[in-house]
C-alpha cells in the first residue's frame, strides 16, 4: 500500500524508531546538548562521553518521528569511537546526502547512514533526519544550550 | 446522508479533480486553507482582464467598475454576518492582522497597567501573541481561562476571572486544534453584564456555522477570507460602530485619511479610517464571490452536512485501536485531531500524502493546547462541505494500513 514511500521509510527505520539504540541516559556525560525541531515537536536530549577527543559513548533520550528517531539512534551507532573530527566530516557527509548534493560519492562515505537517503524527495522531512546531526554539531562544538532546527 | 448537493459542489472546485501520488486527492487540510470554487477564481480573473483599476480615487471608468465591486463585496459580507452597517466591515490582511489592529488600536487606547485581558487556554497563537504584546507595551495582564480534558472551556473559571480589572474578553469561537464550539452567547453576556467588550475570533467558525454578529452582541468580530473558500490575503474586522469610531487609526498613509498637510491630518470616516494603502481589491472582489457561493448552499445546509461529516469520521475514529482523539468537545466542529500510539504524527502525515490524503500534522500554532494534552503534535483531519464519507473511508483505511506498517 505505501509502495512510494519504500525508499523513505525502509525496514532499518522501522527497526530503529521500534528499538532505538543507546536510548539511554550516560551519568556525568561531557557534553549534554539539547536539539529541538518547533515544526513538529521532535525533542531530543544528547549524551556524549569523550576521551580526548574521542567519542567513547554516545546516547539520546526524547520523542520524535521515526525518521529522527532512526537517526539519531543510527548517529549514536555510528560516531562511536570516531574522533570529533571524524564525526563532524561525517555530519558533513550526511548533510550532503541529505539534501541531495554529493550524490553517490556520499552514499558511500556514510555507509549504513545511506538508508535515510531517502529523505531528499521530501524536503519537509529533511529536518527530522538532519536535528540528530545538528544538536552533535553543537555537542562538539560544546554549546550548552539547546538548539533548533528553525 | 441528507440531499447535500455534495456531488454538484465539488464539481465547482477544480482542484479536487486531481490525483496526488497517483491517488485521487483527499483533500483533509480545510482548518489551514479551503479550496476555492470557480465563482472566486472566474471572479479574480475576470476583473484582471476586464475591470481592474485602483479604488476610490480615479473617475475613469476602470477606477469606478473596481470601486463598485470593491464596495458591493463589503455589503456582501456585512449581509453576510448580519453587521448593522458596511462601516463596520474593515478589510485587512486576515484574522491576524484584525486581532493585531484592535490591540494596537482599541488595547492601546484602553488598557493600561494592571488591567486584564482574558483569553482561554485553547487559543490559537493570534490570539495569544497580540495580546502579550500589549501586554509588554502596556503592563497590563494576560489572563488564561482553563480547559478540561474534553477540550472544553470550564465556563466557571472563565466567569471566575472576570473582574472590575478585565477590560477585554478574546476568544476563540470555534478552535482550530480541538474542533471545540465554545458557547460564546453565554461569554458574551457574562462579560457584558460587567460591562467588558469581547472580541470573538471567527476564524474557523466562520465557514462552519451561520453567524450573526448582531445577535451574537460581540463587539469585535474576525476571520479570513481563505478559511471561507475566498483568497488568502484578506480577512474582515467587524467592530461595533461605536468602538471603532473611537479607535485611532491603525496604519498611516493613503485612503485613511481626509486631509492632509504637514503640520495635521484629518482621519477618514470609517471604515476608511482603518484601511491605509490600496487594500487586496482582487482579492476583496473574490471574497464577495465566496459569500454569493455559500449563501447559494446555505450555511444550515452546510452546517448540517458537516456535522454528518464528522459524526461519521468520529464514529469510525472510536473504532480503530491505538487512535487517540484530542478533542471531544460536545459542541464541536468538523475537525477530527488525533494520535496514534507510537506512530507520530508526522509520519501519518507523510504515509497519508502517499496515498493522496492531505492531513495536517503538527501543533497547529496552538503549542499550548499540546502542552495540555501532553503530545508534541497531532494529526489533524479538517473538513469542508466538499468532502464525502467516501474520503473519510480512504482516511480511515489509510491509518488502519500505516498502523500495521508500523506494526
Amino acid at each position: 500500500m505505501f509502495d512510494d514511500l519504500r525508499d523513505l521509510y525502509q525496514e532499518v527505520i522501522f527497526d530503529h524508531n521500534r528499538n532505538p539504540r543507546n536510548f539511554r541516559v550516560i551519568e556525568n556525560a561531557d557534553r549534554q546538548v539539547e536539539g529541538f525541531n518547533p515544526l513538529c515537536g521532535d525533542r531530543l536530549t544528547l549524551f556524549l562521553r569523550m576521551d580526548g577527543d574521542v567519542i567513547v559513548d554516545a546516547s539520546f533520550q526524547g520523542s520524535g518521528c521515526a525518521i529522527s528517531t532512526a537517526s539519531v539512534s543510527l548517529m549514536t551507532e555510528i560516531i562511536k569511537g570516531k574522533t570529533e573530527q571524524e564525526a563532524e566530516e561525517l555530519f558533513k557527509q550526511f548533510h550532503e546526502m541529505t539534501t541531495g548534493k554529493g550524490e553517490q560519492a556520499s552514499l558511500a562515505a556514510v555507509g549504513k547512514l545511506a538508508v535515510l537517503a531517502g529523505v531528499r524527495e521530501y524536503p519537509a522531512r529533511v529536518k527530522c533526519a538532519t536535528l540528530a546531526w545538528h544538536t552533535l554539531d553543537a555537542a562538539l562544538k560544546n554549546e550548552q544550550k539547546s538548539i533548533s532546527t528553525e | 446522508m441528507t440531499n447535500f448537493p455534495v456531488a454538484k459542489i465539488r464539481a465547482d472546485f477544480p482542484i479536487l479533480e486531481q490525483k496526488v501520488r497517483n491517488k485521487p486527492l483527499v483533500y483533509l487540510d480545510n482548518a489551514a486553507t479551503c479550496q476555492k470554487p470557480n465563482r472566486v477564481i472566474d471572479s479574480i480573473s475576470h476583473l484582471y482582464r476586464h475591470d481592474y483599476a485602483n479604488v476610490h480615487r480615479g473617475v475613469h471608468t476602470l477606477s469606478v467598475r473596481s470601486t463598485d465591486q470593491f464596495e458591493a463585496a463589503r455589503i456582501k459580507v456585512k449581509e453576510f454576518i448580519n453587521a448593522a452597517s458596511d462601516k463596520e466591515i474593515i478589510f485587512v490582511k486576515g484574522t491576524t492582522e484584525a486581532i493585531n489592529l484592535v490591540a494596537q488600536t482599541f488595547g492601546r487606547t484602553h488598557i493600561k497597567a494592571g488591567d486584564e485581558i482574558v483569553i482561554s487556554g485553547m487559543e490559537h497563537h493570534s490570539n495569544i501573541v497580540p495580546w502579550q504584546m500589549l501586554c509588554q507595551q502596556t503592563g497590563a495582564v494576560l489572563k488564561v481561562a482553563p480547559i478540561n480534558h474534553k477540550g472544553e472551556l470550564i465556563y466557571d473559571g472563565f466567569e471566575k476571572l472576570l473582574n472590575e480589572k478585565t477590560k477585554l474578553v478574546s476568544i476563540v469561537h470555534m478552535s482550530n486544534a480541538l474542533g471545540t464550539v465554545n458557547p460564546v452567547k453565554k461569554i458574551i453576556a457574562a462579560a457584558h453584564g460587567r460591562g467588558i467588550p469581547v472580541l470573538l475570533d471567527g476564524a474557523q467558525a466562520i465557514p462552519h456555522m451561520p453567524v450573526d454578529v448582531q445577535e451574537l452582541d460581540c463587539d469585535f468580530y474576525v476571520f479570513s477570507g481563505h478559511k471561507l473558500y475566498g483568497p488568502s490575503g484578506i480577512g474582515v474586522l467587524y467592530g461595533k460602530q461605536a468602538l471603532l469610531e473611537a479607535m485611532p487609526p491603525y496604519q498611516g498613509g493613503g485612503d485613511m485619511i481626509r486631509k492632509v498637510t504637514f503640520e495635521e491630518t484629518e482621519y477618514n470616516v470609517l471604515p476608511y479610517k482603518f484601511e491605509a494603502g490600496t487594500p487586496s481589491i482582487a482579492d476583496v472582489i473574490g471574497l464577495g464571490a465566496a459569500i454569493d457561493y455559500l449563501n447559494e448552499v446555505g450555511m444550515d445546509a452546510i452546517a448540517a452536512y458537516e456535522a454528518e461529516l464528522l459524526d461519521y469520521a468520529t464514529e469510525q475514529a472510536r473504532q480503530i485501536k491505538g487512535l487517540r482523539i484530542i478533542g471531544e468537545a460536545e459542541h464541536k466542529g468538523a475537525i477530527l485531531s488525533f494520535v496514534l500510539d507510537r506512530i507520530h504524527p508526522h509520519d501519518i502525515g507523510t504515509m497519508l500524502d502517499s496515498l493522496g490524503i492531505a492531513v495536517r500534522a503538527g501543533h497547529h500554532c496552538a503549542m499550548p493546547v499540546m502542552d495540555f494534552f501532553e503530545v508534541p503534535a497531532t494529526a489533524r483531519a479538517s473538513f469542508a462541505m466538499y468532502n464525502t464519507k467516501e474520503e473519510i473511508d480512504v482516511l480511515m483505511q489509510g491509518i488502519k494500513s500505516l498502523i500495521e506498517v508500523f506494526g
